[in-house]
């Protein structure tokens, strides 16, 4: 969702004279909502901007943004950072939906609207 | 080549989420924002020239007193860039809280290197504020109040561009 945030206000401030960068990891989200410049990095998504405590990948990626601010010439420039995460166990572990999970998944659902119900009748 | 894969690298999180929430029992899926036309403004000036901005999705951080913690409403600030944030709220954001952490304020808000970059010329100079917007479901919202908010302060502090960053 927060893609979604940045990459709505990105076009705002472009309609409106401002030039922008988006930089994240949830890339089919950006690129479908459309945005001027996009800087995707392949991470599980909450380090957009570089691995925690690497400050040389850190100022590298920011030093790419920069290149698109100033590089791009026409919207939807997509640029792909070459970092990569160590491992690619993310990728499939993140809401992760199997059969192992399947039936846990529909009982926290359920509770969830159960619960949900029950706060609205008792307001 | 260093692999064949009969899958796209990358995770496809629309995909993804709305798999996930149909095996919770939620048969309408969300609705993403597609369009056609994108806006595009080339930078006026140079960006050696130029004053630039951060934008992150991750709040204020919150009281340590938990009652008090409870009582902060998520919503759009716009706080002094010095002294860089020593860590900001991201608790309640959709990320990858197994794979990786946000302790590190500079991986999700490259704060101070944006202030390096200024330093040694690359941009003329970075914002005097950053800049929080709440992730929000509601797409109108973040279009009609948070869009030209964040623009009413671009103005404010005399940016030329924006990084927006999502975590």
């Amino acid at each position: 969702m927060c893609h979604q945030t940045v990459s709505l206000v990105a076009r705002h401030l472009e309609e409106n004279g401002l030039s922008t960068v988006v930089m994240g990891s949830a890339r089919d989200i950006v690129e479908e909502c459309g945005v001027a410049r996009f800087l995707f990095t392949d991470f599980p998504l909450g380090n957009p901007a570089g691995k925690p405590w690497d400050i040389d990948m850190q100022q590298s990626i920011l030093g790419m943004a920069l290149d698109l601010l100033e590089q791009a010439w026409m919207p939807r420039t997509t640029i792909q950072t070459p970092c990569q995460w160590p491992d690619d166990q993310w990728r499939d572990a993140f809401m992760k939906v199997d059969a192992s999970n399947r039936e846990a998944l529909a009982r926290e659902g359920k509770e969830r609207r159960e619960l949900q119900a029950g706060m609205k009748k008792s307001r | 080549m260093d692999q064949l894969r009969p899958y796209r690298s990358f995770v496809s999180y629309i995909d993804r989420s709305r798999e996930y929430y149909a095996a919770q029992g939620y048969d309408r899926p969300y609705s993403w924002p597609h369009y056609d036309h994108v806006p595009f403004t080339p930078l006026q000036k140079p960006l050696s020239q130029c004053r630039v901005g951060l934008v992150t999705t991750a709040g204020k951080p919150k009281p340590a007193d938990p009652m008090a913690a409870m009582l902060v409403q998520r919503g759009m600030y716009a706080e002094p860039a010095v002294p860089p944030p020593a860590s900001l709220y991201t608790d309640d954001l959709f990320w990858d809280k197994k794979a990786t952490h946000t302790n590190d304020v500079d991986s999700f808000l490259p704060i101070n290197h944006l202030a390096e970059y200024a330093k040694n010329g690359r941009i003329g100079s970075a914002s005097p504020r950053f800049y929080g917007v709440p992730t929000d479901y509601s797409q109108p919202r973040t279009l009609k109040k948070y869009g030209p908010q964040l623009l009413e302060w671009c103005h404010e502090d005399n940016l030329d561009a924006l990084i927006l960053l999502a975590l």
